[in-house]
């Protein structure tokens, strides 16, 4: 059984945030941090379960995804996928320059 | 009170029916309500033009003969339901210039029954929050508060308050780990959230798609089975959606609960409760023994670890589903030399504190080196919950337990998230299973405060659920209005 042992710190949350694209201001990292350890702290009493030879259970429905026949449903309608875009040309979503 | 205002949905209902008031007096009467009460902060917007259209055409359907179950009735929407052309922001800055281009399932269902909308409803940012204090618009204010401001809960906060002021006849919410509950508990209304799957996902901003669940806040029980006839319904649209019709719950609620089993789980009355929810609880539990339903105590072992299953699971869900809001497709954009810096810049300024946290904690716990030991353990707890559940109904037909810890708090009282997330200990357990669960309020404590009860039922056995709820609802003759109530 894997256990729960990890003690988050600024680097961390940095990377995390990173990782999730997150604008974290320095002024507010300390707080983050000590609250993310607290919330990791809470949820460690996990550990004492033993769940040895559990199953992981992702959904409660117990039915299987459903499939549809692979025909068009909607389309034609550009115009409104790009609706409430903040920017858009000639049909598409603009982003900045991205080169690599 | 405006005499309109004194109808609940059912008695409105038949009085629109019978054409002693119309639908536009009607709805009139709550826009006037929701004036008089707007420094609760319910609303975030207001559609006076648009409901009056609306209530109008109900008058002619009502006259026509045609009109659906909910024909003329206003109500409030959280701004969690996508509503076509009508800015739905859920409550949060990075949705603040959103117009959905089309309709979520639930409220067209309610819309197709004849029901009008009155506006939209404050609700915590993303509905991450028990206290409706994440909202980027500002918390809203509970009608029960005495002299200072309390809180209404979250996160359906708007839609609670606004059923407990008067300013709306019902109200939609969605319940990811008790926010129609617990806010119902503690506006003193009541609050349902269906089994998973009953009512539609599609075009309901996401939180945590293995939970979220819509349902309906009203004054009483049988308000919120009409909504919930017409909220419910298999959909295409939502691949968790669940074929199983639903018969129509109005047929059941006077129905006798002689013999019905009541289970009082012995996990849900420990430390940290008060005394006056104890107190109300004990009572609940007498009047349903003197209703004729069987008392049995039982065990649900793995209680509480709910808590903590759920602060990785609805993170995690989250952090998924919140990736969508990168300035790129729709919501606010900050501006920025580069595509990265443009996404940071965007979530960094679009979304509240908590929803950081949420997407925080949700990405460490996917990350590469943490997902066995925190999501996929998180998930295997949650199936012997789940397991707690189905072993309890093999007994008993209902579980009662109490809704909250504690009655209403004051605003800005909880600062700490983990403090703040114990509100939801007794409403977790039933969504991490899926199973269905009511609020009802039975009393007011010891300041005045409402207090509920809660009854959980087995999948899809919503019928039996709104039958015992009626009973205990009788029995509890709780029909108090709040000072802070439309007059």
């Amino acid at each position: 059984m894997s256990s729960i042992k990890s003690i988050v710190d600024i680097p961390t949350v940095n990377k995390i945030a990173r990782l999730a694209r997150l604008e974290i201001l320095e002024k507010n990292k300390q707080n983050l941090t000590n609250d993310l350890n607290n919330i990791l702290e809470f949820v460690a009493q996990l550990n004492e379960v033993d769940t040895s030879n559990v199953e992981p259970l992702a959904s409660v429905t117990g039915h299987k995804l459903p499939l549809r026949n692979d025909e068009v449903t909607d389309g034609n309608i550009g115009e409104l996928v790009l609706q409430n875009a903040p920017e858009t040309s000639s049909g598409f979503f603009v982003v900045p320059k991205v080169i690599e | 009170m405006s005499d309109f205002l004194k109808l609940d949905l059912l008695g409105a209902s038949i009085a629109l029916k019978n054409k002693e008031i119309s639908s536009v007096e009607l709805t009139n009467a709550y826009l006037n309500a929701i004036e008089k009460t707007s420094s609760l902060g319910a609303y975030l917007d207001v559609q006076a033009d648009y409901a009056l259209e609306m209530a109008n055409r109900s008058d002619k359907k009502i006259q026509q003969g045609t009109a659906g179950p909910l024909e003329g009735i206003p109500i409030g929407v959280k701004d969690m339901f996508c509503t076509k052309n009508i800015k739905t922001t859920a409550s949060s800055k990075i949705l603040e210039n959103f117009y959905p281009t089309y309709e979520s399932t639930v409220t067209q269902n309610l819309w197709n029954d004849g029901a009008v909308m009155l506006g939209k409803l404050s609700c915590d940012e993303f509905a991450m929050g028990s206290s409706n204090e994440t909202a980027a618009k500002g918390n809203v204010i509970n009608p029960w508060s005495k002299t200072n401001p309390m809180s209404p809960g979250g996160s359906s906060g708007g839609s609670a308050a606004a059923v407990a002021a008067r300013s709306a006849l019902a109200a939609t919410g969605t319940d990811t780990g008790g926010s129609i509950r617990q806010p119902a508990a503690f506006c003193g209304i009541t609050g349902l959230k269906p089994t998973y799957g009953r009512c539609s996902r599609w075009g309901i901003v996401a939180f945590s798609s293995s939970l979220d669940q819509a349902g309906p806040l009203t004054r009483t029980v049988s308000d919120a089975a009409l909504m919930l006839n017409s909220m419910a319904g298999y959909d295409v649209k939502d691949s968790t959606s669940a074929n199983i019709s639903m018969p129509d719950l109005m047929t059941y609620l006077d129905n006798s609960i002689k013999g019905k089993k009541i289970g009082i789980p012995k996990e849900y009355t420990q430390d940290g409760i008060s005394q006056d929810i104890m107190k109300f609880y004990e009572s609940s539990i007498s009047w349903l023994k003197d209703s004729g339903a069987e008392i049995v105590p039982v065990s649900l072992p793995h209680t509480k670890y709910a808590l903590p299953v759920y602060y990785i699971i609805a993170p995690a869900e989250a952090s998924s589903n919140l990736a969508r809001y990168d300035g790129v497709r729709y919501g606010v954009r900050n501006e920025a030399a580069t595509l990265d810096e443009m996404y940071e810049l965007t979530r960094g300024n679009g979304f509240g504190d908590e929803v950081k946290r949420r997407i925080m904690i949700g990405t460490y716990v996917l990350s590469s080196g943490y997902y066995d030991a925190y999501y996929l353990k998180a998930q295997k707890v949650r199936r012997l919950i789940k397991e707690d559940f189905e072993n309890v109904f093999k007994n008993v037909d209902y579980l009662l337990t109490p809704s909250t810890p504690t009655t209403a708090f004051e605003l800005g009282q909880k600062q700490d998230p983990l403090t703040m997330y114990l509100n939801d200990i007794f409403t977790v357990p039933a969504s991490l299973a899926g199973v269905p669960g009511i609020s009802i309020p039975v009393g007011l404590d010891n300041s005045g405060l409402p207090v509920g009860v809660q009854l959980i039922a087995n999948s899809f056995d919503e019928p039996g659920l709104i039958n015992v709820a009626r009973t205990l609802e009788k029995c509890a003759d709780f029909n108090l209005i709040p000072d802070g109530a439309a007059k």
